[in-house]
């Protein structure tokens, strides 16, 4: 990746494809810096960063593409993802009386090895699938399974149900990511998919304070606990 | 045109079900559904021999089923041969209920399910595409589980149940996977387009393969044929009957169907296979039926031995279409539909018999029975009749089809591979094993169970049964000595079904002067039944006459000898047991571990000495029980799985979907 920034926009096929590309390993970047955050309010941080830099790559697609409903994504994006839901999850942890715990689950240093070797795992796949689609979609659509697996990592990696659901709107993040990287993906779609994190939000905010009132703890281990289990 | 009027029927016996399911299976309408189902049994059975004597083929597509598919249908010469078989054991088993299910405690649990049963079977032989043929396979096997369950408060009954549902979804899978390699790929399921395509030795031998577990398991091939003794004996004897006498015929119709037409010219070794299967079901059947002593489950064993028959027929027929021997390949195809036939109908007449005895004494055990001839004489006398003809003994019908089996085996010096050559008098010996070890089986049979005196109460109270169920046995044993009588007619009628499946016919038999049966020329063997019969007829009368003639008419009271052993009771006849002692003494310890335990009472004490005799079933401990166990254990295992962590479920997705991925990296 060459970041060159010219003092006008000139469309130019490199440019265009640079500054995508650059978005979307940003995007992924910023997945892996979630991987090794130990505290909450620094894992919500990095997620409002995640869903600031899922912005900018929609916004830049509504740009190239020439589609302005993309325009629209890319604002739920900022105002939802990047605003809304990491200052109410701020508060939720705050009325929760977690905002000091410090999640030990994994080693940093192998939970990054792993990380990595998902990125490449799915760049490799994704190159060798789509052989025949457009370079600029496929690079996207790496990027984006990368950013898949990384959320499906974030969350099974971690014990606190906060930080799953940050694991989980990550991923969500993903799928944007491909769904708008793909030319003429319906715009019903995106909405669809800007409701599911909604909703999937309010659910499971609603079912974290149903978890703390009957056990005292978002920590899910308690309810393992709870069901003659130990893990 | 035929196949509409095979179709009709079939359609009016799934109604009838739906009719006594509507009317709850109250047990006034038991005659009625008996007597319909009889009526349209028949109709099925005269359509088929219409198809049978007329050898054209007409077809049908019906616009039910999946969509743009369609049910197609076909009645050709061979169908019509099974539908003759289905339609006569229907009738007659339906004529026979009539009576026998005045019976049955709970006509609800039998009613609903027995009418489309017989039309399932009937469906299945006209079936002409593979969907149609699996649901209609399918639905047969439900019903007929279901029939099986109808006395389900005894716990053999549910074990047997069980058993037979596994086995039945294990057969019907195979079969669904065999029919999916038929149709290679291309999606053509109807028959006709299996019959066009082309396809590789291997392919066709793991089509064979999966139709031998599919059907053979059906038809009760050993080492599949464990469900049968089980279930058979526990359904209400008429159903016994349609499961032992018809189903199995259904499934040998199946394997017929599959491997004789669609899948085209055998190889030999494929040959080799289905003999030495069927040589080792001939025998293994007959030894385990020798060391039963209930009557039904007798003769349950008895039909896996007769299946082993009949493939042994099947086995040499494709011996010889492999090597265009078509003359030897219609003889033995010939003997093998024949013994269909034949099966069909003393297996039928047995187990309406052995439902006569437990209609009239609640026993299945011989071991409580004896002495029936008195008590039961026009039962016994068809009874015997069926006992002559399983048995194979001249004039009967069961001898004709074994012997023409073993003319076949006899012309299989011919056949240019070693391997046949040395294989096919092995499977002889074994047929001519069976052969005499079941008339020694069915003298046990016949003389525990109706000859001596009543070793129990019940037998002793005994009581002839009803006309219905009477005319039903009569039917049959005309029909056996029938057969067996005049069998260049039989032959004959087979003659359009055998010329369409291996391109050849035997010699046209009604031709041959004195009503005999030449199977390929006179030079080398030919028989005539009625001669045998007249011979038979002639010199046992002469002998009576001269006996009562000649015979000095003085006669003196005495005591009977009594071995120097005065007690008169019951018990001290000879029993089933000791019948069958000195066969299990030769072939008990190698098949089936028997031992034996003599418990003699120390000196002095008054009590009984003890036989104690166990039987182990050899193939179910080393092939089914461990099956059972790994089963059993990997369910063990995989039941941890159900109590999983969230996070664990988490990472069990996870895992599964970073290794499909790795899959899909590393692939080619």
């Amino acid at each position: 990746m060459t970041p060159t920034m010219p003092q006008t926009i000139a469309m130019t096929g490199g440019f265009v494809f640079d500054v995508a590309h650059l978005l979307a390993g940003g995007l992924v970047l910023v997945s892996l810096m979630m991987l090794y955050q130990r505290r909450l309010y620094a894992l919500l941080n990095v997620f409002a960063l995640h869903a600031l830099v899922l912005t900018f790559s929609v916004a830049w697609q509504a740009y190239i593409q020439d589609a302005p409903h993309l325009y629209i994504t890319a604002a739920i994006a900022l105002v939802f993802k990047a605003i809304v839901i990491p200052l109410a999850l701020h508060r939720m942890i705050v009325q929760l009386g977690i905002h000091r715990e410090i999640e030990t689950a994994g080693g940093v240093g192998l939970t990054m090895l792993l990380g990595m070797g998902l990125v490449a795992l799915s760049t490799v796949i994704m190159l060798k699938v789509t052989s025949e689609a457009d370079p600029l979609a496929r690079e996207d659509l790496a990027f984006a399974l990368s950013v898949v697996l990384l959320g499906l990592l974030v969350m099974v990696t971690r014990r606190n149900a906060v930080s799953q659901v940050v694991g989980f709107m990550s991923l969500e993040n993903g799928l944007v990511l491909a769904a708008t990287g793909a030319k003429g993906m319906p715009f019903v779609v995106e909405i669809s998919v800007a409701f599911s994190i909604l909703i999937a939000f309010i659910v499971i905010g609603i079912f974290l304070f149903r978890i703390r009132e009957r056990f005292d703890t978002v920590d899910v281990q308690a309810l393992d606990r709870f069901r003659g289990e130990m893990s | 045109m035929l196949i509409e009027f095979a179709l009709i029927p079939v359609a009016g016996l799934l109604a009838v079900s739906l009719a006594a399911i509507l009317a709850g299976g109250r047990p006034s309408i038991s005659a009625p559904v008996y007597g319909a189902s009889a009526i349209l049994c028949a109709l099925v059975a005269i359509t088929g021999l219409a198809a049978m004597l007329g050898g054209g083929v007409s077809t049908t597509v019906l616009p039910v089923g999946l969509p743009w598919l369609g049910a197609h249908f076909r009645l050709d010469a061979l169908a019509g041969f099974f539908l003759v078989v289905v339609g006569l054991g229907g009738a007659v088993a339906s004529l026979y209920a009539i009576g026998y299910g005045r019976h049955e405690r709970e006509p609800w649990r039998v009613l609903p399910f027995y009418s489309a049963f017989l039309g399932a079977m009937s469906l299945v032989v006209l079936a002409d595409d593979a969907f149609s043929f699996l649901v209609s396979w399918e639905v047969m096997s439900l019903l007929s589980w279901a029939l099986v369950l109808a006395h389900h408060r005894e716990n053999e009954n549910r074990r047997a149940g069980y058993v037979y549902l596994m086995m039945a979804g294990f057969g019907t899978m195979a079969l669904l996977l065999a029919f999916g390699l038929l149709s290679g790929g291309s999606g053509g399921y109807a028959f006709d387009a299996m019959r066009e395509t082309a396809r590789t030795p291997a392919i066709a031998a793991a089509i064979l393969a999966l139709v031998l577990i599919g059907a053979g398991s059906k038809a009760g091939l050993v080492p599949l044929h464990v469900w049968l003794p089980l279930a058979h004996p526990a359904a209400p004897s008429h159903v016994s009957a349609l499961m032992s006498g018809v189903m199995t015929k259904v499934a040998i119709y199946g394997f017929i169907r599959i491997v004789f037409d669609l899948v085209g010219l055998p190889s030999w070794w494929a040959a080799m296979v289905v003999l030495v299967l069927g040589g080792a079901t001939a025998a293994l059947g007959v030894l385990y039926a020798l060391m039963q002593h209930d009557l039904k489950r007798l003769l349950a064993y008895h039909t896996v031995e007769n299946i082993g028959i009949i493939f042994i027929g099947l086995g040499l027929a494709l011996a010889f279409q492999s090597n265009h021997q078509t003359a030897g390949a219609a003889l033995a195809f010939t003997a093998a539909l024949f013994h269909v036939f034949n099966h069909s109908l003393f297996k039928s007449l047995l187990f309406f018999g052995s439902g006569a005895v437990l209609t009239a004494t609640g026993e299945r055990d011989m071991e409580h029975l004896g002495g029936l001839i008195h008590r039961m004489p026009a039962t016994s006398i068809a009874f015997l009749i069926g006992c002559v003809a399983i048995s194979a003994l001249p004039p009967l019908n069961g001898f004709v089809s074994e012997w023409l089996t073993f003319q076949a085996i006899l012309i299989s010096p011919e056949l240019p591979q070693w391997g046949l050559k040395l294989s096919i008098p092995t499977v002889g010996a074994l047929l001519a094993l069976s052969a005499a070890l079941a008339a020694a089986c069915f003298v046990k049979a016949y003389g525990i169970t109706f000859l001596g005196r009543p070793r129990s109460k019940a037998a002793e109270r005994a009581a002839e049964v009803d006309r219905f169920a009477l005319s039903a046995m009569f039917i049959l044993a005309g029909l056996c000595v029938l057969a067996g009588i005049f069998p260049g007619f039989v032959i004959d009628a087979l003659a359009p079904a055998v010329a369409s499946l291996v391109g050849g016919q035997m010699p046209t038999q009604t031709a041959v002067p004195w009503l005999s049966i030449v199977p390929i020329a006179e030079s080398r063997s030919s028989y005539n039944g009625l001669l045998v019969f007249i011979f038979i007829a002639a010199s046992a009368t002469i002998a009576a006459l001269a006996i009562h003639r000649l015979a000095s008419r003085a006669f003196r009271r005495s005591d009977p000898w009594d071995c120097g052993f005065p007690s008169a009771d019951p018990a001290t006849q000879y029993t089933a047991g000791s019948f069958a002692q000195p066969i299990r003494r030769v072939f008990g310890t190698l098949v089936f571990a028997a031992r034996e335990k003599v418990e003699m009472p120390p000196p002095g004490d008054t009590g009984p000495a003890r036989l104690h005799v166990t039987l182990r079933d050899l193939i179910w401990d080393w092939l089914y029980q461990p099956v059972a166990i790994g089963v059993t254990v990997a369910a063990t295992r995989l039941n941890a799985l159900q109590f999983l962590t969230i996070r664990r479920y988490l990472a069990l997705v996870f895992a599964t979907l970073v290794l499909l991925l790795m899959v899909l990296a590393l692939w080619s």
